[in-house]
């Protein structure tokens, strides 16, 4: 019966040490056909992709290419069965050339000499397929983005590749890229590809996709034929889970305003936020990966610039540097844990204190002492699992990483805390104890901005939720008038005039 | 209990090193080798290379690199020179020369920070423009200067000076080791060194004044270079705008036997001073042994990739 697909997947299941990341997906294409992978972030996509593209091996299940038992043991065996994927963030060498780019890893040659004339013309066959002409000597930096993604695909079906994997292709690019995209996409579904579309926005998905397939916690909880469902029961599929008492919520009586932002405008994705933060205030902003969520609480810390509109943080009016933010009563914890919200080679201690360190000096000399002193003060407080504070951060899990991340504010005693992702890729029981944080933070009349692309935690935590899609926020809601469905259509709505209409 | 023992191995690395190649040599070459008089010779030829490695210990730590320290040291020295000639007092040629080490080194900072470039090209570019302003200076020949209490700095102890155990110039090391040592850990700006060079992105975020940590660290640096091109003078005599190239390397080389990283965030005094006492000893070693000049490099380069070789390891082995 599986003779009609062309790859299929058979209860496939992945565990990564304790946590169980896939836990039973069925999954098939056939050929000439267009699947969307709906769900939402860590609903398990990407290891579901990793599983496909070889870099992930599933700890149970059965995958078939072709009717062929098929197991990839690394990225290059997949890609020489005839799998390609095309990341969401394209990762072609820039200062190569388009052709260069094409066969970078496949090259043709003869012997030891490279064959340029073989590749310069199976390239420009693939390209003309595709309905596109790009010179092949272009140096791919010069390139648009669209035009990379097309430089991507045709790297894909020069080299022959019979399933094509696309993950959010659509979320850095304009919308008449989008349809120069879905042409070239049918293009290859013409010519017998099997294709697998992974998106956020379900109006794309229903103007391309044949069928599609929804996951939600590592799991296949539905799918069918496009024409046949509705967008509203699509949503459902998707979110379809009860809030639980992980949320400890008491009652936060409001204050002054703390945090004022008036059509604010970032350099690049952030198009417009106007919201007031007050004092005793949670407050939340959701978006989809790429919305400009995170642009909006970088440019309020300043670590992005900001192009116009009006800002005000307690007394302080305008753009400030972080170093400003944190004298202003400001902090941040970033959804970059490893890059950018801590120094992973050095200590607990250090990166608990960094931002304060006039904290732990005496008579004007910097004391390690007092440092490990008041970072031990902290990881009981917050029963951190380390070996000592003079321990390395990089060497703790992720959910002690981020107490010691957020233990950082709380150190500084900052008003006004911002946190980008607070939860991500951590454990639940870290998790709900930084919600209890926040919940007593709120309590003692600090005021928190919360982004994230988890909608039962902000539903949980925050007093209102604001949404971001595309660069442009809504105006905040009270939670108690929002639902997950409401809040997701918002979200993957293609067009702030939608959000009106639709909520 | 057993990863901090490691962790102490780790650290006593660049020292058990230092103790192996001198008993091998000890082993390998002439008795002369381990006398007193060659063990004094040994720590004063350290000492150039050996202060100007304490700034550069900073500079790396801090995820950087300085290449322009050798053309610093000329530069001071033909300052030095020139001051003397004028008729400075030792004391205010030799403050000159060091300030001039200082000023060369802000510039340093102040364009990596204003143009944002990284510190290699920053610093290629004024390895080239130091050495040219020494010969400028100088006009391409050495400067003669009058003998003065500077030339006996690194100067070999005359008998009734044995009460001072080294030479001045070594005291200076020692107490600008020390000295580093105690910033590096007992003060804000040795914290914002070593998080800098770990994740600067992350030091950003905590408000951590980069730009100003960065000058003074390239300030810093310009300065030792300074002090290393007193020393330089102290052992010349003459203010040579063609001494100490390919200096930078040597001390690169010292930071890097002794643990720092190249990527930053790593480093110690301790152990760039073993790093830089572990070259002197190789090149007494050979030189003792009658050894050309080309096998003390051929040595000195595989100490330096066996050292990096072996700190990967340790890395991964945390990891």
């Amino acid at each position: 019966m599986s003779s009609e697909f062309r790859l299929k997947l058979d209860n496939i299941k992945v565990r990564f040490g304790g946590t169980t990341a896939l836990d039973g997906v069925d999954f098939a294409v056939s050929p000439g056909e267009i699947v969307a992978l709906i769900g939402e972030n860590g609903a398990g996509k990407s290891t579901l992709m990793k599983v496909l593209s070889g870099a992930v091996i599933p700890n149970e299940g059965h995958m078939s290419l072709e009717e062929k038992p098929f197991a990839p043991r690394n990225p290059q065996e997949a890609r020489h069965s005839g799998i390609a994927m095309i990341y969401q963030e394209l990762s072609l060498p820039a200062t190569l050339t388009v052709q260069e780019n094409i066969f970078l890893g496949m090259e043709i040659s003869k012997g030891w000499i490279l064959d340029r004339g073989k590749m310069h013309n199976v390239a420009q066959t693939a390209l003309k397929e595709l309905g596109h002409d790009i010179s092949l000597e272009t140096l791919v930096r010069n390139l648009s983005i669209s035009d990379q993604q097309l430089v991507e695909i045709a790297r894909a079906s020069a080299v022959g590749c019979k399933v094509l994997i696309l993950d959010e292709p659509t979320s850095s690019i304009t919308r008449q890229d989008v349809q120069k995209l879905f042409s070239l996409m049918r293009n290859l579904k013409a010519q017998g590809h099997s294709i697998i579309y992974i998106s956020h926005f379900l109006e794309e998905v229903e103007e391309i996709a044949d069928r599609f397939v929804v996951l939600r916690d590592g799991k296949t909880v539905g799918g069918g034929k496009i024409g046949d469902t509705t967008r509203d029961k699509i949503v459902a599929l998707m979110v379809g889970r009860q809030l639980t008492d992980l949320y400890p919520r008491s009652k936060h009586a409001f204050g002054e305003p703390l945090l004022q932002l008036e059509a604010l405008t970032g350099e690049t994705k952030l198009q417009s936020a106007s919201f007031e933060l007050r004092r005793g205030e949670v407050m939340g902003i959701f978006g989809l990966v790429g919305s400009g969520r995170t642009d909006l609480i970088r440019s309020i810390f300043g670590l992005d610039s900001i192009k116009s509109g009006k800002i005000k943080i307690g007394t302080y009016s305008g753009y400030a540097t972080p170093s400003q933010r944190w004298a202003q009563g400001a902090g941040m914890v970033s959804e970059d844990r490893k890059g950018e919200g801590l120094a992973i080679s050095r200590s607990i201690a250090e990166n608990l204190i960094l931002s304060y360190p006039q904290s732990c000096e005496t008579s004007g000399a910097f004391s390690p002492k007092r440092m490990l002193a008041t970072a031990n003060e902290w990881v009981s407080k917050l029963s951190v699992k380390c070996r000592s504070t003079d321990q390395k951060i990089g060497e703790l899990s992720g959910g002690n990483q981020q107490k010691i991340a957020l233990a950082r504010l709380l150190h500084h005693g900052v008003d006004l805390l911002l946190l980008d992702e607070p939860t991500r890729g951590i454990d639940v029981g870290s998790k709900k104890q930084i919600y209890e944080q926040i919940d007593n933070l709120a309590c003692n009349g600090k005021a928190v901005l919360i982004v994230s692309s988890y909608l039962p935690e902000l539903l949980g935590t925050c007093d209102r939720i604001a949404v971001m899609n595309r660069g442009r926020l809504s105006p905040p809601r009270n939670v108690s008038e929002l639902t997950e469905h409401s809040v997701m259509m918002k979200a993957i709505a293609s067009d702030l005039e939608n959000i009106t209409s639709n909520a | 209990m057993n990863k901090q023992i490691k962790e102490w191995i780790n650290k006593l690395m660049p020292l058990a090193a230092l103790v192996l190649v001198y008993i091998v040599f000890a082993f390998i070459a002439p008795p002369s080798f381990v006398s007193l008089k060659n063990l004094e010779l040994i720590v004063r030829q350290t000492t150039i290379v050996g202060i100007a490695s304490l700034g550069m210990t900073l500079v790396i730590i801090g995820g950087g690199i300085d290449l322009s320290v050798g053309s610093i040291v000329a530069l001071v020295t033909v300052c030095i020179a020139w001051l003397l000639m004028a008729g400075c007092s030792p004391i205010i040629a030799a403050l000159g020369g060091v300030f001039a080490g200082l000023v060369c080194g802000l510039i340093n900072g102040a364009l990596i920070t204003r143009l944002k470039l990284v510190p290699f090209i920053i610093t290629l570019g004024t390895l080239l423009v130091y050495r040219g302003c020494a010969k400028g200076l100088a006009h391409e020949q050495k400067i003669d200067a009058p003998l003065s209490w500077i030339n006996e700095l690194l100067a070999a102890l005359k008998p009734e000076q044995s009460w001072m155990v080294v030479p001045a110039g070594v005291w200076m090391l020692i107490l600008l080791a020390i000295l580093i040592a105690l910033v590096l850990k007992y003060t804000r700006f040795g914290l914002y060194v070593f998080s800098i060079g770990s994740n600067e992105q992350a030091s950003r975020l905590c408000g951590v004044p980069i730009e100003n940590v960065k000058l003074l660290i390239y300030g810093i640096s310009g300065l030792f270079a300074g002090f290393a091109g007193l020393m330089q003078f102290s052992r010349l005599t003459v203010g040579d705008p063609t001494v100490a190239s390919g200096l930078e390397l040597d001390v690169i080389a010292a930071v890097v036997i002794g643990g720092g990283s190249l990527a930053g965030g790593e480093g110690s005094v301790l152990g760039t001073i073993l790093g830089a006492l572990i070259m002197t000893v190789i090149r007494s070693g050979c030189t003792q042994m009658g050894l050309s000049n080309w096998v003390q490099e051929i040595v000195t380069g595989i100490i330096i990739v066996v050292a990096v070789v072996l700190d990967r390891m340790r890395h991964k082995q945390q990891s």
